[in-house]
């Protein structure tokens, strides 16, 4: 069993409508980029887990681990595809961190992909709302957005969260894209534009929601002993908790507590023997801006219902007291659903690094990444620090 | 969204008739039916039970960009509906304006078409709610 595992490398491809690109090449090129990154050969590699949640409908390709395999020129290696609905990339994190905790592998290949606008709009939303349940949400005419302003709904009546506050998430989201040269949505937007883009799901509206977005993203990881040999500044992986709820939202005990990152959070906190506090900056999951709220409020960053208030008050600003997504989370870096866990660790290890550029968090040594599946189904948390 | 028949037939039950299941022993009520309590978290004392289908609206939503095969009800309203017995379902709400609707009041169900599968597909029928005088 190796004590610590380490991130080494890590590789993303620019987020956004990337027509010029096939499924295998992005991750492949953000493959090839996280291998450089930590100066390794292709022949050190033992192992490889690839999060992507749907390329059968997205790409009419299954079997994508041998795929990925295969053209990142390591056929023989074993390979395992991770799928967790939006959380496949968080997922296959934690089993690449689990197969080298264990022993069985030095270092490990942990990459997330996912090719969404090769289908039209309306076939990607098919393959989304795969992630709920087809029988009993989806056949009622249940989409993600409309989950969400369920979610929404119940927080605003049962802790006066305000649509303006829900809608500061965004343009706080979009601020930091701005300073993200990967991000597929790098522009500012106002509350104002926010607050009258078109409606999707009242109270949710066309900007509270997340895109559309092809990329890849690919971390390296290795033991403790490999890690030191090998570069001069492994991130160490401090925790990761994985925890699910009820397929369906509306067997879930609240509307406004996620209960599966409650869960996921204290096993975190737990076992990175931390407290929310400690905690630097985060990524966590903004597919819709209520979900950023909800987010903060089950990650213990403030009391229940105080997730409104503390966005309103820059709070979760970059130079607020705890930044959340610097890299301009979902909603404006992108939402290539398999890779966002994996690029949520990639922005985790920037920050840490001291490399993230503009939108550098001050004295960012400890992050917390966080990675959600569906409307709450799965949850999957990581810590990161510089310190083992 | 072309799905074989089966897979609405088998479900006739419990869409049409609202069909769900007891538990014996932790007297709980499920809706859709399951094989395993989730609350005792063992199986062995599961039968089927029949629902009112009387309740109240939980939360609510106007979907306005509908997904495929839905798109001549848009807009219509999503409800989360917490029914008498117990449980909670997800369900349009019918005959009535959206902004008629507000959380806890009273809904009953109705049995309408749900979705076809083009002009010449099968119509699938289900329960919807309305608001009760
Ligand atoms: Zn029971």
């Amino acid at each position: 069993m190796s004590s610590k595992v380490g991130i080494i490398g890590v590789g993303m491809t620019k987020f956004g409508e990337l027509w010029d690109r096939r499924y295998r090449d992005l991750i492949v090129d953000a493959g090839v980029d996280a291998i450089k990154d930590a100066g390794i050969e292709g022949n050190q590699i033992g192992g490889m887990y690839v999060g992507s949640m749907s390329p059968g409908l997205f790409a009419e390709q299954e079997h994508v681990s041998a795929l990925v395999a295969d053209y990142s020129g390591l056929a023989g290696i074993p390979a395992t595809r991770v799928e967790a609905a939006c959380a496949s990339g968080g997922v296959a994190l934690r089993e690449a961190y689990l197969a080298v905790k264990s022993g069985e592998m030095d270092i490990v290949v942990a990459g997330g992909v996912e090719k969404m606008t090769d289908v039209p709009t309306g076939s990607a939303a098919v393959a989304l709302m795969g992630a709920g349940d087809q029988e009993w949400e989806a056949f009622k005419g249940a989409t993600f957005p409309s989950l969400y302003a369920l979610m929404a709904r119940r927080h605003m009546v049962e802790y006066g969260t305000t649509i303006e506050q829900i809608s500061q998430v965004a343009v706080k989201s979009h601020d930091n894209a701005s300073l993200n040269e990967n991000a597929h949505y790098g522009f500012k937007v106002t509350l104002e534009q926010v607050m009258n883009s078109s409606m999707v799901a009242d109270p949710l509206r066309i900007l509270h929601c997340s895109g559309i977005t092809d990329g890849a993203a690919t971390v390296i990881l290795a033991s403790e002993e490999k890690a030191k040999e090998l570069v001069d500044d492994p991130v160490w992986i401090k925790a990761s908790a994985l925890a699910t709820d009820t397929i369906a939202l509306h067997d879930r005990k609240s509307l406004s507590k996620t209960e599966a990152t409650v869960l996921a959070a204290r096993k975190a906190y737990k076992d990175a023997e931390i407290k929310p506090e400690d905690v630097d900056f985060a990524e966590v999951h903004d597919a819709f801006s209520i979900a950023e709220i909800l987010a903060i409020e089950a990650l213990d960053f403030c009391d229940f219902g105080e997730g409104g208030k503390l966005t309103q008050q820059g709070e979760t600003a970059l130079k607020g007291r705890i930044p959340i997504n610097p890299s301009g989370g979902l909603k404006g870096k992108g939402h290539p659903v398999g890779a966002t866990g994996i690029a949520q660790a990639i922005e985790a290890v920037l920050q840490i690094r001291g490399k993230a550029g503009d939108r550098q968090v001050k004295g960012a040594e400890t992050g917390l990444i966080h990675n959600v599946g569906g409307s709450g189904a799965t949850c999957v948390i990581h810590i990161l620090s510089m310190e083992k | 969204m072309t799905k074989g028949l089966a897979t609405h037939w088998r479900l006739m039950p419990q869409r049409y008739n609202l069909i769900g299941t007891h538990c014996k022993n932790c007297k709980s009520k499920f809706f859709p039916q399951r094989k395993i309590c989730p609350k005792c978290r063992r199986t062995g004392s599961i039968e089927e039970f029949k629902f009112s289908g009387k309740g109240e609206i939980y939360s609510y939503t106007t979907v306005c960009a509908p997904p495929q095969g839905f798109e001549y009800q848009a807009p219509y309203v999503l409800a989360i509906v917490k029914m008498k017995e117990g449980p909670f379902i997800t369900a349009q709400i019918v005959d009535c304006k959206p902004e008629e609707i507000e959380i806890g009041k009273k809904v009953e169900t109705v049995f309408r078409k749900v979705i076809a599968d083009g002009s010449s597909g099968i119509i699938r029928y289900g329960y919807k709610f309305k608001l009760r005088d």
